[in-house]
Protein backbone atom coordinates (compact mmCIF):
# COMPACT_ATOMS: atom_id res chain seq x y z
CA UNK A 1 0.00 0.00 0.00
CA UNK A 2 2.90 2.57 -1.12
CA UNK A 3 -0.40 4.91 -2.18
CA UNK A 4 -0.31 5.83 1.70
CA UNK A 5 3.09 7.18 1.14
CA UNK A 6 1.86 8.90 -1.71
CA UNK A 7 -0.96 10.68 -0.28
CA UNK A 8 1.07 12.04 2.78
CA UNK A 9 3.54 13.37 -0.30
CA UNK A 10 0.59 15.32 -1.73
CA UNK A 11 -0.11 16.10 2.23
CA UNK A 12 3.66 17.73 2.33
CA UNK A 13 3.36 19.33 -0.89
CA UNK A 14 0.33 21.04 0.44
CA UNK A 15 1.28 21.69 4.06
CA UNK A 16 4.60 23.28 2.32
CA UNK A 17 3.05 25.57 -0.54
CA UNK A 18 0.04 26.42 1.78
CA UNK A 19 2.48 28.33 4.11
CA UNK A 20 4.23 29.78 1.43
CA UNK A 21 0.94 30.91 -0.01
CA UNK A 22 0.26 32.32 3.74
CA UNK A 23 -3.47 31.36 3.21
CA UNK A 24 -5.56 28.85 5.67
CA UNK A 25 -6.33 25.62 3.75
CA UNK A 26 -6.91 24.11 0.36
CA UNK A 27 -10.37 23.86 -0.92
CA UNK A 28 -9.47 22.52 -4.03
CA UNK A 29 -6.72 20.00 -4.89
CA UNK A 30 -5.32 18.91 -8.30
CA UNK A 31 -3.56 15.72 -9.39
CA UNK A 32 -2.07 14.39 -12.36
CA UNK A 33 -1.67 10.78 -12.65
CA UNK A 34 -0.55 8.78 -15.04
CA UNK A 35 -1.99 5.22 -15.79
CA UNK A 36 1.53 3.98 -15.83
CA UNK A 37 2.89 5.96 -12.99
CA UNK A 38 1.90 1.87 -10.48
CA UNK A 39 -0.77 4.23 -8.61
CA UNK A 40 -4.21 2.11 -7.91
CA UNK A 41 -6.34 5.60 -7.85
CA UNK A 42 -8.80 3.01 -6.08
CA UNK A 43 -6.24 2.43 -3.06
CA UNK A 44 -5.78 6.45 -2.91
CA UNK A 45 -9.21 7.24 -2.42
CA UNK A 46 -9.27 4.79 0.53
CA UNK A 47 -6.45 6.10 2.30
CA UNK A 48 -7.23 9.83 1.49
CA UNK A 49 -9.55 10.59 4.45
CA UNK A 50 -7.21 8.86 7.06
CA UNK A 51 -3.98 10.91 5.40
CA UNK A 52 -5.50 14.17 5.02
CA UNK A 53 -6.91 14.35 8.52
CA UNK A 54 -5.80 17.42 10.21
CA UNK A 55 -4.13 18.87 7.78
CA UNK A 56 -5.34 21.60 5.21
CA UNK A 57 -6.48 19.37 2.59
CA UNK A 58 -9.09 18.22 5.20
CA UNK A 59 -11.79 19.56 3.44
CA UNK A 60 -10.61 19.85 0.06
CA UNK A 61 -12.20 18.85 -2.82
CA UNK A 62 -10.34 16.68 -4.96
CA UNK A 63 -9.66 15.78 -8.83
CA UNK A 64 -7.68 13.12 -10.46
CA UNK A 65 -6.56 14.01 -14.06
CA UNK A 66 -5.82 10.37 -15.56
CA UNK A 67 -3.12 10.61 -18.42
CA UNK A 68 -3.07 8.04 -21.18
CA UNK A 69 0.04 6.19 -21.85
CA UNK A 70 1.94 6.58 -24.82
CA UNK A 71 5.12 5.13 -26.02
CA UNK A 72 7.18 5.81 -28.85
CA UNK A 73 8.99 2.67 -30.96
CA UNK A 74 12.89 2.49 -30.29
CA UNK A 75 13.04 0.31 -33.97
CA UNK A 76 10.24 2.00 -35.69
CA UNK A 77 9.74 5.08 -34.53
CA UNK A 78 5.86 4.50 -34.34
CA UNK A 79 3.75 5.48 -31.38
CA UNK A 80 1.26 4.28 -30.03
CA UNK A 81 -1.24 3.83 -27.12
CA UNK A 82 -0.04 1.63 -24.26
CA UNK A 83 -2.08 0.56 -21.24
CA UNK A 84 0.61 -1.65 -19.60
CA UNK A 85 4.41 -0.99 -19.25
CA UNK A 86 5.09 -3.98 -21.01
CA UNK A 87 2.77 -3.05 -24.31
CA UNK A 88 5.07 -3.44 -26.86
CA UNK A 89 5.49 -1.72 -30.46
CA UNK A 90 1.74 -2.64 -32.37
CA UNK A 91 3.79 -2.01 -35.57
CA UNK A 92 6.89 -4.59 -35.56
CA UNK A 93 6.22 -6.07 -32.43
CA UNK A 94 9.59 -4.73 -30.39
CA UNK A 95 9.67 -4.66 -26.69
CA UNK A 96 12.35 -1.08 -26.98
CA UNK A 97 10.60 1.86 -26.52
CA UNK A 98 10.38 5.14 -24.92
CA UNK A 99 7.65 5.82 -22.33
CA UNK A 100 6.84 9.77 -23.32
CA UNK A 101 3.52 10.23 -21.42
CA UNK A 102 1.45 7.97 -18.69
CA UNK A 103 4.36 7.93 -15.94
CA UNK A 104 2.96 11.30 -14.29
CA UNK A 105 2.68 11.48 -10.70
CA UNK A 106 1.95 15.04 -9.80
CA UNK A 107 0.05 17.74 -7.83
CA UNK A 108 -0.68 19.66 -10.40
CA UNK A 109 -2.66 23.27 -8.62
CA UNK A 110 -4.24 24.32 -5.10
CA UNK A 111 -6.73 26.57 -4.82
CA UNK A 112 -6.33 27.94 -1.78
CA UNK A 113 -8.23 30.29 1.59
CA UNK B 1 -0.01 10.50 11.33
CA UNK B 2 3.82 9.42 10.62
CA UNK B 3 5.06 10.57 7.22
CA UNK B 4 6.53 7.17 6.61
CA UNK B 5 4.42 4.44 7.89
CA UNK B 6 1.58 5.94 8.53
CA UNK B 7 0.74 4.99 11.84
CA UNK B 8 -1.18 7.29 14.00
CA UNK B 9 1.03 6.65 16.88
CA UNK B 10 4.25 7.34 18.30
CA UNK B 11 5.56 3.85 18.75
CA UNK B 12 5.10 2.65 15.30
CA UNK B 13 7.33 4.15 12.66
CA UNK B 14 10.75 3.14 11.22
CA UNK B 15 13.83 1.96 13.63
CA UNK B 16 17.35 1.96 12.35
CA UNK B 17 19.31 -0.21 14.67
CA UNK B 18 22.98 -2.27 14.85
CA UNK B 19 22.85 -5.55 16.10
CA UNK B 20 22.67 -5.19 20.18
CA UNK B 21 21.75 -1.38 20.09
CA UNK B 22 18.95 -0.79 22.47
CA UNK B 23 15.86 1.73 20.64
CA UNK B 24 16.27 4.61 21.48
CA UNK B 25 12.65 6.33 21.73
CA UNK B 26 14.14 9.50 20.03
CA UNK B 27 15.18 8.36 17.15
CA UNK B 28 12.12 6.13 16.27
CA UNK B 29 10.47 8.66 14.99
CA UNK B 30 13.63 11.01 13.23
CA UNK B 31 12.37 11.11 9.47
CA UNK B 32 9.42 13.72 10.72
CA UNK B 33 12.00 15.95 11.53
CA UNK B 34 13.25 15.10 7.97
CA UNK B 35 10.38 15.84 6.80
CA UNK B 36 8.59 18.78 8.64
CA UNK B 37 8.15 21.83 7.47
CA UNK B 38 8.30 24.41 9.72
CA UNK B 39 6.93 28.11 8.48
CA UNK B 40 10.02 29.56 8.38
CA UNK B 41 11.76 27.50 5.89
CA UNK B 42 10.27 29.41 3.28
CA UNK B 43 13.67 30.94 1.48
CA UNK B 44 15.11 26.94 1.28
CA UNK B 45 12.04 26.15 -0.49
CA UNK B 46 12.02 29.12 -2.60
CA UNK B 47 15.91 28.36 -3.37
CA UNK B 48 15.13 24.91 -4.78
CA UNK B 49 14.50 25.67 -7.93
CA UNK B 50 11.73 23.00 -8.51
CA UNK B 51 8.11 24.74 -8.32
CA UNK B 52 8.19 28.25 -8.98
CA UNK B 53 4.72 28.91 -8.01
CA UNK B 54 2.01 31.79 -9.76
CA UNK B 55 -0.66 32.65 -8.15
CA UNK B 56 -3.78 33.58 -9.69
CA UNK B 57 -5.80 35.81 -7.81
CA UNK B 58 -9.74 35.17 -8.63
CA UNK B 59 -11.06 37.05 -6.10
CA UNK B 60 -10.25 38.66 -2.80
CA UNK B 61 -10.10 35.48 -0.92
CA UNK B 62 -9.29 32.31 -3.31
CA UNK B 63 -5.97 31.75 -5.34
CA UNK B 64 -5.25 29.07 -7.51
CA UNK B 65 -1.56 28.12 -7.10
CA UNK B 66 -0.01 26.27 -10.09
CA UNK B 67 2.24 23.94 -8.31
CA UNK B 68 3.42 21.10 -11.13
CA UNK B 69 5.54 19.13 -8.44
CA UNK B 70 6.10 15.60 -8.77
CA UNK B 71 4.93 13.88 -5.47
CA UNK B 72 8.09 11.57 -5.50
CA UNK B 73 10.40 14.79 -5.52
CA UNK B 74 11.40 14.17 -2.07
CA UNK B 75 12.27 11.14 -1.79
CA UNK B 76 14.23 11.44 -5.52
CA UNK B 77 15.88 14.34 -3.97
CA UNK B 78 17.38 12.26 -1.27
CA UNK B 79 18.35 9.34 -3.42
CA UNK B 80 20.30 11.34 -5.55
CA UNK B 81 22.46 12.49 -2.36
CA UNK B 82 22.49 8.89 -1.40
CA UNK B 83 23.91 8.11 -4.86
CA UNK B 84 26.60 10.97 -4.94
CA UNK B 85 27.94 9.55 -1.83
CA UNK B 86 28.35 6.14 -2.73
CA UNK B 87 29.52 7.43 -6.26
CA UNK B 88 32.13 9.39 -4.57
CA UNK B 89 33.41 6.59 -2.14
CA UNK B 90 33.38 4.20 -5.17
CA UNK B 91 30.54 1.79 -3.24
CA UNK B 92 28.40 -0.41 -5.34
CA UNK B 93 24.81 -0.24 -3.92
CA UNK B 94 22.62 -2.74 -4.72
CA UNK B 95 18.78 -2.79 -3.93
CA UNK B 96 17.59 -6.51 -3.25
CA UNK B 97 13.85 -6.55 -4.19
CA UNK B 98 11.03 -9.51 -4.22
CA UNK B 99 8.34 -11.25 -2.95
CA UNK B 100 8.18 -12.85 0.60
CA UNK B 101 10.09 -15.99 0.31
CA UNK B 102 12.50 -16.04 -2.64
CA UNK B 103 15.45 -15.96 -1.40
CA UNK B 104 16.76 -12.57 -0.84
CA UNK B 105 18.13 -13.00 2.92
CA UNK B 106 19.88 -16.65 1.88
CA UNK B 107 21.46 -14.72 -1.75
CA UNK B 108 23.01 -12.62 0.60
CA UNK B 109 24.34 -14.81 3.53
CA UNK B 110 25.52 -17.30 0.27
CA UNK B 111 27.17 -14.33 -1.29
CA UNK B 112 28.83 -12.72 1.92
CA UNK B 113 30.70 -15.54 3.29
CA UNK B 114 31.74 -17.13 -0.24
CA UNK B 115 33.17 -13.42 -0.94
CA UNK B 116 34.20 -11.96 2.56
CA UNK B 117 37.71 -12.39 2.56
CA UNK B 118 38.09 -10.70 -1.11
CA UNK B 119 35.80 -7.90 -0.87
CA UNK B 120 34.17 -5.76 2.11
CA UNK B 121 30.49 -5.90 2.39
CA UNK B 122 27.74 -3.63 4.14
CA UNK B 123 24.24 -4.51 4.65
CA UNK B 124 21.33 -2.40 5.14
CA UNK B 125 18.15 -5.04 6.06
CA UNK B 126 14.76 -3.66 5.39
CA UNK B 127 11.45 -5.48 6.64
CA UNK B 128 8.42 -4.69 8.84
CA UNK B 129 9.43 -6.30 12.32
CA UNK B 130 12.53 -7.93 13.64
CA UNK B 131 16.46 -7.96 14.13
CA UNK B 132 16.28 -11.65 12.66
CA UNK B 133 17.48 -10.88 9.17
CA UNK B 134 20.58 -8.54 10.97
CA UNK B 135 21.40 -11.41 13.14
CA UNK B 136 21.80 -13.47 10.53
CA UNK B 137 24.67 -10.95 8.70
CA UNK B 138 25.64 -10.05 11.95
CA UNK B 139 26.82 -13.82 12.67
CA UNK B 140 28.97 -13.33 9.57
CA UNK B 141 30.61 -10.46 11.04
CA UNK B 142 29.19 -7.81 8.04
CA UNK B 143 28.59 -4.50 9.75
CA UNK B 144 24.99 -4.57 9.21
CA UNK B 145 22.12 -2.11 9.89
CA UNK B 146 18.34 -3.28 10.44
CA UNK B 147 15.49 -1.06 9.18
CA UNK B 148 12.23 -2.10 10.51
CA UNK B 149 9.35 -0.07 8.82
CA UNK B 150 6.88 -0.58 11.14
CA UNK B 151 3.65 -0.65 9.19
CA UNK B 152 5.68 0.70 5.70
CA UNK B 153 5.64 -1.97 2.99
CA UNK B 154 9.18 -0.66 1.13
CA UNK B 155 11.91 0.98 2.03
CA UNK B 156 12.35 5.29 0.91
CA UNK B 157 15.70 6.97 0.72
CA UNK B 158 15.68 9.11 3.72
CA UNK B 159 15.46 5.84 5.43
CA UNK B 160 18.82 4.84 3.95
CA UNK B 161 20.69 7.80 4.23
CA UNK B 162 19.99 7.37 7.84
CA UNK B 163 21.38 3.57 8.24
CA UNK B 164 23.85 4.61 6.15
CA UNK B 165 25.10 6.90 8.06
CA UNK B 166 25.34 4.08 10.93
CA UNK B 167 27.54 1.90 8.57
CA UNK B 168 30.79 4.33 8.39
CA UNK B 169 31.68 2.85 5.11
CA UNK B 170 35.00 2.21 3.79
CA UNK B 171 36.07 3.42 0.01
CA UNK B 172 35.49 0.37 -2.51
CA UNK B 173 33.11 -1.34 -0.95
CA UNK B 174 30.11 -3.21 -1.66
CA UNK B 175 26.68 -1.91 0.00
CA UNK B 176 23.64 -4.50 -0.31
CA UNK B 177 20.37 -3.18 0.69
CA UNK B 178 17.73 -5.79 1.22
CA UNK B 179 14.49 -4.13 0.58
CA UNK B 180 10.94 -5.31 2.36
CA UNK B 181 9.48 -8.22 0.96
CA UNK B 182 7.24 -6.78 -1.38
CA UNK B 183 6.70 -7.01 -5.47
CA UNK B 184 4.72 -4.00 -5.69
CA UNK B 185 5.80 -0.90 -3.65
CA UNK B 186 9.41 -0.51 -3.58
CA UNK B 187 9.51 0.09 -7.01
CA UNK B 188 8.71 3.40 -6.84
CA UNK B 189 11.07 4.35 -4.79
CA UNK B 190 14.90 5.03 -5.69
CA UNK B 191 17.28 4.94 -2.73
CA UNK B 192 20.34 6.05 -4.51
CA UNK B 193 21.45 2.34 -5.35
CA UNK B 194 23.53 1.89 -8.02
CA UNK B 195 21.70 -1.61 -9.72
CA UNK B 196 18.27 -2.85 -8.67
CA UNK B 197 18.13 -6.21 -8.51
CA UNK B 198 15.07 -8.18 -8.68
CA UNK B 199 14.95 -12.02 -7.23
CA UNK B 200 12.64 -14.79 -8.14
CA UNK B 201 12.56 -17.93 -7.56
CA UNK B 202 11.35 -21.52 -9.43
CA UNK B 203 8.66 -21.95 -6.73
CA UNK B 204 7.10 -18.48 -8.41
CA UNK B 205 4.47 -18.71 -11.68
CA UNK B 206 6.34 -17.98 -14.42
CA UNK B 207 4.02 -15.20 -15.23
CA UNK B 208 5.11 -12.89 -12.78
CA UNK B 209 6.78 -10.56 -14.25
CA UNK B 210 3.59 -9.31 -15.98
CA UNK B 211 1.81 -9.89 -13.19
CA UNK B 212 4.01 -7.32 -11.01
CA UNK B 213 5.54 -5.62 -14.17
CA UNK B 214 6.60 -2.58 -12.20
CA UNK B 215 9.31 -3.69 -10.10
CA UNK B 216 10.65 -5.99 -13.57
CA UNK B 217 10.95 -2.50 -15.34
CA UNK B 218 12.83 -1.08 -12.59
CA UNK B 219 15.41 -3.60 -12.03
CA UNK B 220 18.46 -3.88 -14.13
CA UNK B 221 19.38 -7.75 -12.73
CA UNK B 222 17.10 -10.69 -12.63
CA UNK B 223 18.52 -13.44 -10.30
CA UNK B 224 16.14 -17.14 -10.52
CA UNK B 225 16.68 -18.36 -7.46
CA UNK B 226 15.90 -22.08 -6.24
CA UNK B 227 17.29 -23.84 -9.46
CA UNK B 228 17.78 -26.94 -7.56
CA UNK B 229 14.19 -27.24 -7.67
CA UNK B 230 13.63 -27.67 -11.08
CA UNK B 231 12.67 -31.20 -11.82
CA UNK B 232 10.14 -31.08 -9.19
CA UNK B 233 8.38 -27.67 -9.74
CA UNK B 234 5.97 -27.22 -12.82
CA UNK B 235 7.99 -23.77 -14.45
CA UNK B 236 9.55 -22.96 -18.02
CA UNK B 237 12.20 -21.04 -17.33
CA UNK B 238 12.60 -19.53 -20.76
CA UNK B 239 8.82 -18.24 -20.32
CA UNK B 240 10.03 -16.63 -17.38
CA UNK B 241 12.40 -15.19 -19.13
CA UNK B 242 10.73 -13.82 -22.41
CA UNK B 243 7.94 -12.33 -19.73
CA UNK B 244 10.72 -10.29 -18.29
CA UNK B 245 12.15 -9.06 -21.42
CA UNK B 246 8.68 -8.15 -22.25
CA UNK B 247 8.39 -5.59 -19.80
CA UNK B 248 12.31 -4.86 -19.76
CA UNK B 249 14.29 -5.56 -23.03
CA UNK B 250 17.45 -4.73 -21.06
CA UNK B 251 17.53 -7.15 -17.45
CA UNK B 252 19.92 -9.53 -17.63
CA UNK B 253 19.24 -12.77 -15.80
CA UNK B 254 21.31 -15.05 -13.50
CA UNK B 255 20.27 -18.95 -12.67
CA UNK B 256 21.16 -20.31 -8.89
CA UNK B 257 20.75 -21.67 -6.63
CA UNK B 258 21.58 -20.05 -2.89
CA UNK B 259 21.09 -23.08 -0.83
CA UNK B 260 23.30 -25.72 -2.85
CA UNK B 261 25.67 -22.70 -4.16
CA UNK B 262 24.64 -23.42 -7.66
CA UNK B 263 25.20 -20.97 -10.42
CA UNK B 264 26.63 -18.19 -8.14
CA UNK B 265 30.35 -17.70 -9.76
CA UNK B 266 28.60 -16.00 -12.38
CA UNK B 267 26.79 -13.50 -10.15
CA UNK B 268 29.91 -13.28 -8.48
CA UNK B 269 31.91 -12.64 -11.42
CA UNK B 270 29.40 -9.88 -12.10
CA UNK B 271 30.08 -8.09 -8.88
CA UNK B 272 33.69 -8.07 -8.68
CA UNK B 273 33.73 -6.50 -12.62
CA UNK B 274 30.93 -3.44 -11.65
CA UNK B 275 33.51 -3.20 -8.50
CA UNK B 276 35.71 -0.21 -9.08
Amino acid sequence: MHELSIALGIVKIAEDETAKAKAEKVTKIELEIGVLAGIEIDSLNFVWSSAVENTVLENAEKEILIIDGIGKCIDCDTEFAMENIYDCCPNCGSNFKGILKGKELKVKTLEVI
Amino acid sequence: MCGTCGCGSENNGPTILKPGEHKHSHEEHHHHDEHSHSHDDHHHHHHDGHSHTHSHIHDHKHKVLEIEQDILNNNAVLAARNRGYFEAKHIFALNLVSSPGSGKTSILERTLADLNKEMSFYVIEGDQQTMNDANRIDALNIPVVQINTGKGCHLESDMVYEAVKKLEMKDHSVLMIENVGNLVCPSMFDLGESKRVVIISTTEGEDKPIKYPDMFHTADVCIINKIDLLPYVNIDIQKLKNYALQVNPHLQFFEVSATKGVGMETWYKWLKENLV
